[in-house]
């Protein structure tokens, strides 16, 4: 199945190259291997729990720099949130810029939390879009009849 | 996966295997009851899913308050929790105290956080472990181990609280098998764990209810609180309320204290059964023969000796090793005496069996002392670092040591008069003084009180507790502690103190070296020696002592640069 076989290819270059660039780290691999027969679905259903907790969490997280005393504690709480779910889908990235974004919480530095957030809400829409299109070359090859590489 | 009809029999099954506490199914542990809060609904989604792959049941719950809720309501409908630390309306470490204190049943923390303090923080809470998300599939394969353990522990304490023997010796092995079996593997974790146990902090005693014991770490410190408070009432005197109270360690129970005890008067008595079977070995160290010598780290030179066993040529190689130097020299076997005590490598097995000799005695003398577990002969060696009775090192002449005392004053000296000989006792083991083998691991002991134990493996020079309480480094003290998990009994073991001055590394040496050497002098003749038929001179100075012990060259003059353990090589053995 020639299409297939380019489907596939497809996949494997853009999945190695979201590794490559960090977009995603092994945890990511992890979730592929939670899905089984038992559990198809699963790494599009956590992916999606994912993108939905974050947009709200962002907003969240957006509202509580904006207030006129700025609660850092809290702003912090989300960022950490925000750091332990992206690290659990493997958004290595995001995870990333959580990280820096906690020293600016600590250091009460509302300037670089307002920028962080800005960077944070970057990366988040950048992998939510890999993610969409990586997802979405896996029901293509499952459609064309074919199996979906695993990457170790 | 398991259908409907399966799962109700593996829970009933783990049900019934966990309760009795020491019945694996085949199918442990498969059907583990697991609880997982977390608020984090991805999180929550893929824990859920990696719990079920290692085939666990899994109830989820996304708040605090509704996870106790249905804990309370259910009390032995669960076996392990894992909870996350930040939550909106419950803290996890809050959380973790009620289930600690209502159900008792292992919680494990996890975080994305991985800073120190929080881990330490899940700690002192009572987290039997702490996860560092993202948790990989690895770290929940293991996580049935701490509800075993939690089993284990509840049976003991019930078994043993009344008598009072508490299983500080299994608690002190807990620590390194919780660490090696836990795919956690956070550092950050490790050492905050083992730190909170060795401190003894003081929020221990927030956890201390009906229903749940913290487990008391006898720590080098708090042992030799114990034995400080012991010696003050008086061994006689010494009740455990009184110890308590001098000791005055919050969050220590006067349980703890007499179980503790208890230990401690098993061991003196021990050392002076001992004691009263070698005292010739003692005296007249000039004479050839010597008494029965109790094993001394796996050295049965009790045996050896009673047979008269213990080549004179063995001692001196075993000294020569120490010394790192060859036997074959001419090195007065008052150096190798003096050496051999600290650093004897195993005298193996009675195939050495050669005949008495004076420096035996002199060997004796030294390996006695530690093993004879009175205090005052102890306690001139060396504080005790842990457990084992305390031989509280106090500069107390034994009456019947001529030769010991004159050790022990060297060693006074050479610590300055500080204890640090040493001994070093295992931690949680009632070991006088533990010589293990760096290089090599295996039962590094010999117990007093048991003569019958075999040679153990060579010695390594070394004990957690007198290096760290001479270099104040607890370099060692994980290596001694992983040791000291094997050992039973009484140790009556010699850790060359080098740390008076030594770099714990030189010990280090010495340790491996030794090792290696009395791997190496296991089976060989020892006839070549030439100290073979020396009378036992006992003539040492103390300098010379001290020198042996320091292994310092510049003032023995007997020894030369080989007492430097780090050019010591095993060929210089004339083996």
């Amino acid at each position: 199945m020639e299409i297939v076989g380019q489907l596939q290819k497809q996949y494997v270059d853009f999945i190695n190259s979201l590794f490559r660039e960090g977009y995603l780290d092994d945890q990511y691999v992890q979730l592929q291997k939670l899905q089984d027969d038992s559990n198809p679905e699963f790494v599009v259903e956590v992916v999606s729990i994912f993108f939905e907790d974050s947009e709200k969490l962002l907003n969240d997280l957006a509202s509580s720099i904006q207030q006129q005393v700025v609660d850092f504690k809290k702003v912090d709480g989300y960022v950490h949130q925000f750091k332990g779910s992206s690290s659990s889908v493997g958004a290595q990235r995001v995870k990333n810029a959580c990280v820096a974004f906690r020293n600016f919480c600590e250091e009460k530095n509302l300037d670089g939390c307002s920028r962080f957030l800005n960077l944070v809400k970057q990366e988040f829409y950048l992998v939510k879009n890999k993610l969409e299109t990586l997802l979405r070359l896996e029901q293509q090859i499952l459609q064309a009849g074919g199996t979906v590489p695993l990457i170790e | 996966m398991d259908s409907q009809t399966v799962k109700p029999m593996l829970v009933s099954l783990s049900n019934a295997y966990w309760k009795s506490g020491d019945g694996i199914s085949d199918q442990f542990p498969v059907g583990l009851r697991v609880l997982v809060v977390d608020d984090d609904t991805t999180c929550l989604k893929i824990l859920d899913s990696m719990l079920k792959k290692c085939g666990y049941e899994v109830t989820q719950k996304s708040d605090a308050e509704s996870a106790l809720d249905l804990l309370r309501k259910n009390k032995n409908g669960y076996d392990i929790v894992i909870s996350d630390v930040h939550m909106p309306d419950m803290d996890g470490f809050k959380l973790l105290e009620h289930i600690g204190h209502e159900m008792d049943l292992p919680v494990i923390m996890m975080s994305a956080d991985d800073s120190k303090d929080v881990v330490l923080k899940g700690v002192n809470h009572g987290a039997c472990d702490y996860l560092i998300k993202p948790i990989s599939i690895e770290a929940l394969m293991n996580i049935w181990q701490h509800v075993v353990r939690k089993r284990k522990q509840e049976l003991k304490e019930k078994d043993f609280e009344g008598s009072g023997i508490s299983e500080d010796g299994e608690q002190q092995q807990k620590s390194p098998e919780n660490f090696d079996y836990s795919s956690s593997a956070n550092e950050a974790n490790y050492k905050n764990l083992k730190k909170r146990k060795d401190e003894e902090d003081e929020e221990e005693r927030d956890d201390t209810s009906t229903l749940k014991k913290p487990r008391v770490v006898w720590s080098t410190d708090l042992h030799q609180q114990f034995v400080n408070a012991v010696h003050q009432l008086g061994i006689e005197k010494a009740v455990p309320k009184k110890i308590l109270e001098l000791m005055n360690v919050p969050g220590l129970t006067r349980e703890n204290v007499a179980s503790h005890l208890q230990k401690f008067r098993l061991y003196l008595k021990r050392a002076s059964q001992h004691q009263s079977g070698h005292n010739n070995a003692f005296m007249g160290p000039q004479e050839a023969s010597f008494g029965p010598i109790s094993s001394i780290n796996g050295l049965n030179l009790h045996a050896l000796t009673t047979t008269g066993q213990i080549p004179a040529q063995s001692l001196a190689i075993f000294q020569a090793a120490a010394l790192g130097r060859p036997t074959t020299t001419s090195v007065p076997i008052v150096d190798q005496r003096n050496i051999f005590s600290f650093g004897t490598p195993k005298l193996t097995s009675g195939d050495d069996q050669q005949q008495p000799n004076n420096n035996i005695e002199q060997m004796n003398l030294f390996h006695r002392i530690p093993s004879s577990m009175e205090p005052k002969q102890l306690a001139t060696l060396n504080p005790f670092a842990q457990s084992s009775g305390g031989m509280n090192m106090q500069v107390d002449s034994p009456a019947q040591m001529g030769q010991p005392q004159r050790m022990t004053q060297v060693f006074h000296d050479i610590n300055g008069g500080s204890h640090v000989s040493c001994l070093a006792s295992s931690v949680g083991q009632p070991n006088l003084l533990q010589v293990i083998p760096s290089g090599v691991h295996g039962p590094s002991y010999s117990s007093v009180s048991q003569p019958s134990t075999p040679p153990g493996d060579s010695f390594t020079l070394m004990s957690n507790s007198g290096l760290s309480t001479l270099t104040s480094k607890g370099m060692l003290q994980e290596e001694v502690n992983s040791e000291m998990k094997g050992s039973r009994g009484f140790v009556s073991n010699y850790v060359v103190c080098g740390g008076l001055g030594n770099s714990p590394n030189t010990i280090q040496l010495v340790n491996s070296s030794l090792a290696d050497n009395a791997l190496r002098i296991k089976n060989e003749r020892l006839a070549d020696m030439d100290f073979q038929n020396n009378p036992f001179p006992g003539q040492f100075s103390e300098e010379d002592l001290i020198s042996a012990l320091l292994k310092q060259p510049e003032d023995f003059g007997l020894v030369e640069n080989e007492f430097n353990f780090d050019g010591y090589h095993p060929n210089n053995l004339p083996l």
